[in-house]
C-alpha cells in the first residue's frame, strides 16, 4: 500500500485548478492559431486573435483567461493500492478547491439553486471517481463555466434513430445554442450507457486533446462528419458569422440498454481548461 | 466592417441611432456590472414603486461577474456572460431610460422590439476574452448589492472597451445577419 499525505492533494489540486484557469494549453492555442487561417470572416478572424491575446494576457499576468473560472469539476484515478493519510480524499480536494479559489483570484461561482445564495469558496467540487490498477493517484483539475454548460443537454433517442439520428442531434444542439456558449467551441459526445453516464462520457471526451483522433475509425470519422457539418453552420466565431465554429468533436461510446439510446452533448468554449497532475 | 467608433456614456439618442449592426466600437466612460441577481433586485424595486439604486438614463449596463480583482488592479477578469438570462428584464429597464447593454449571445424578439422603441443598443463584447477586456477597466466601485459578490453592482470606469454592435434600433441582428453569410446549410435545415 502506498501511501499519499491528505496536503500533497490539498496542494496539488488547489495548483491545478490556478494552473488550468490561467494557461490555456497548447493544443487549443495551436487549433486557434489554425482556426485563423481558414476563417473567411473580417471579424471572426479578429475575435480568433483576441483570443490569442487573452491567452497570452492570462498566461503573463497570472489572472484567469475568463471570469468564469467555473464549478470545480475533478476527476480522480485512483490506483487500489494507495491510501491517503491524514483525513478523507474528497475532503482534500475540497480544501484544494478552496485554497486554488482564494489565492488564485478565481471567482466563485458555485451557489443554492433557489436563494442562490454563493457558497462563497466554489465548493463543493464536482467529484468523478474511478479506481484502477496499481499504486498512482491521477487528478485531472477541469474548470467548467457556466455559459457553455447550458447549452449542453442529454436525450434518450429512439434506437430506430440510429448513427444518422445521433448526428442529427448533435448538429442541432449546436445550431440550437448558437452564440450563446462562446463559439468556437469544443463538443463532447457520450452515446450509450444510461442517462448518467451518457453525460460523464460527454465530459470526460473534452479532456481529449484537440487535433487527437478517435482509435475506433467509425467513431474517427464520425468525428469529422459532425465537425465538417457544424462548421457548416455559420456560427462563426461568438457567432458573428463564419467558418469556425467548433475547434473538435470528441465521441466517446459504450453499450446501452436494449431500448434505448442516450446521447450527450457537453459544449465547451475555447477555454478547454484541465490540467492533471499524477502522483 | 469599416472604421472604429469611439464612443463616450452616457449615450444620447443619436449616438445610438447612428450605430448599425457590424459595427466596431471602442466604448469609453462609466458603465454600470449587473447580471442575475441584481436585475432581480432591480426588477423588484420597479415593481414596488421604489427607486432603482442607480440611475439608469442614458447609461450602459454590462453583462459581467468580474474574477476578484488581484492586489493593485481595479478588477479581476472580466468578459461578458451569456445574455438571453437578462431578456425578461431588459424591455422594462430600457423603457426607463437604459441606452445600451453589453453581453454575448443572442437576445429575445422582446429585447430587439424594445431596443427599436426606445432607441436602445446591444453591444456584444467576445466571451472568454476576460483578461483582454479587464485591460480597458480603469476603475470599478462596488454601489450596490455588495452581498451578491461577483453579481453586485459595479460603477466602472472604462477606456475604450472594444464592442460590436450585435442589435441596432432598425431591429437588426449581427448573429441572424453574419451566419446567413457563412451557413452552407439549405435555408430549410
Amino acid at each position: 500500500m502506498r501511501e499519499i499525505g491528505f496536503e500533497k492533494v490539498v496542494e496539488t489540486v488547489s495548483r491545478l485548478f490556478i494552473e488550468a484557469n490561467t494557461e490555456l494549453g497548447e493544443d487549443v492555442l495551436d487549433a486557434i492559431r489554425k482556426a485563423i487561417e481558414r476563417e473567411e470572416s473580417p471579424t471572426g478572424k479578429e475575435v480568433l486573435a483576441e483570443l490569442l491575446e487573452n491567452a497570452r494576457i492570462a498566461k503573463e499576468e497570472q489572472v484567469p483567461m475568463c471570469q468564469d473560472t467555473g464549478l470545480a469539476v475533478v476527476f480522480v484515478e485512483m490506483g487500489q493500492d494507495v491510501h491517503i493519510v491524514g483525513g478523507h480524499l474528497y475532503e482534500a480536494i475540497e480544501e484544494g478547491v478552496r485554497r486554488g479559489y482564494r489565492d488564485g483570484y478565481l471567482r466563485k461561482s458555485a451557489c443554492h439553486p433557489f436563494t442562490r445564495a454563493n457558497t462563497g469558496d466554489n465548493t463543493p467540487a464536482i467529484i468523478h471517481m474511478e479506481l484502477v490498477p496499481g499504486d498512482r493517484l491521477k487528478i485531472i483539475a477541469m474548470p467548467k463555466g457556466g455559459g457553455s454548460e447550458n447549452m449542453s443537454a442529454v436525450a434518450m433517442l429512439t434506437p430506430s434513430v440510429g448513427k444518422p439520428g445521433i448526428m442529427d442531434y448533435v448538429v442541432k444542439r449546436v445550431k440550437e445554442a448558437g452564440s450563446n456558449p462562446c463559439p468556437p467551441v469544443i463538443v463532447g459526445v457520450g452515446i450509450g450507457g444510461t442517462l448518467e453516464k451518457a453525460a460523464i462520457l460527454a465530459k470526460r471526451a473534452l479532456l481529449r486533446p484537440l487535433g487527437s483522433h478517435n482509435p475506433d475509425p467509425e467513431l474517427d470519422q464520425m468525428e469529422r462528419e459532425l465537425l465538417e457539418r457544424i462548421n457548416d453552420l455559420g456560427i462563426g466565431p461568438q457567432g458573428y458569422g463564419g467558418r469556425i465554429t467548433a475547434l473538435g468533436v470528441f465521441v466517446e461510446m459504450m453499450p446501452c440498454h436494449i431500448a434505448s439510446l442516450p446521447v450527450a452533448v457537453n459544449i465547451q468554449c475555447h477555454a478547454a481548461r484541465h490540467k492533471e497532475a499524477v502522483l | 466592417m469599416g472604421e472604429i467608433l469611439r464612443l463616450q456614456t452616457p449615450l444620447r439618442d443619436e449616438d445610438v441611432e447612428a450605430l448599425r449592426i457590424g459595427q466596431k466600437v471602442l466604448l469609453s466612460g462609466v458603465v454600470y456590472t449587473a447580471r442575475d441577481a441584481a436585475h432581480r433586485r432591480m426588477m423588484d424595486l420597479i415593481e414596488a414603486g421604489k427607486p432603482l439604486p442607480i440611475d439608469i438614463k442614458g447609461q450602459v449596463i454590462y453583462y459581467v461577474g468580474p474574477a476578484p480583482a488581484k492586489p493593485g488592479r481595479p478588477i479581476g477578469s472580466a468578459g461578458p456572460t451569456t445574455s438571453y438570462r437578462m431578456d425578461v428584464y431588459s424591455p422594462k429597464l430600457l423603457e426607463l431610460g437604459l441606452k445600451g447593454m453589453i453581453g454575448k449571445g443572442k437576445r429575445s424578439k422582446e429585447v430587439i422590439d424594445a431596443l427599436v422603441r426606445y432607441k436602445g443598443v446591444y453591444f456584444g463584447a467576445t466571451g472568454g476574452a476576460g483578461a483582454l477586456l479587464a485591460r480597458s477597466v480603469l476603475e470599478a466601485e462596488v454601489v450596490a448589492y455588495e452581498d451578491l459578490g461577483p453579481e453586485a453592482i459595479r460603477r466602472l470606469v472604462v477606456r475604450e472597451l472594444p464592442l460590436i454592435v450585435v442589435n441596432d434600433v432598425l431591429g437588426q441582428d449581427l448573429y441572424e445577419e453574419g451566419v446567413k453569410r457563412y451557413s452552407r446549410q439549405p435555408q430549410a435545415g
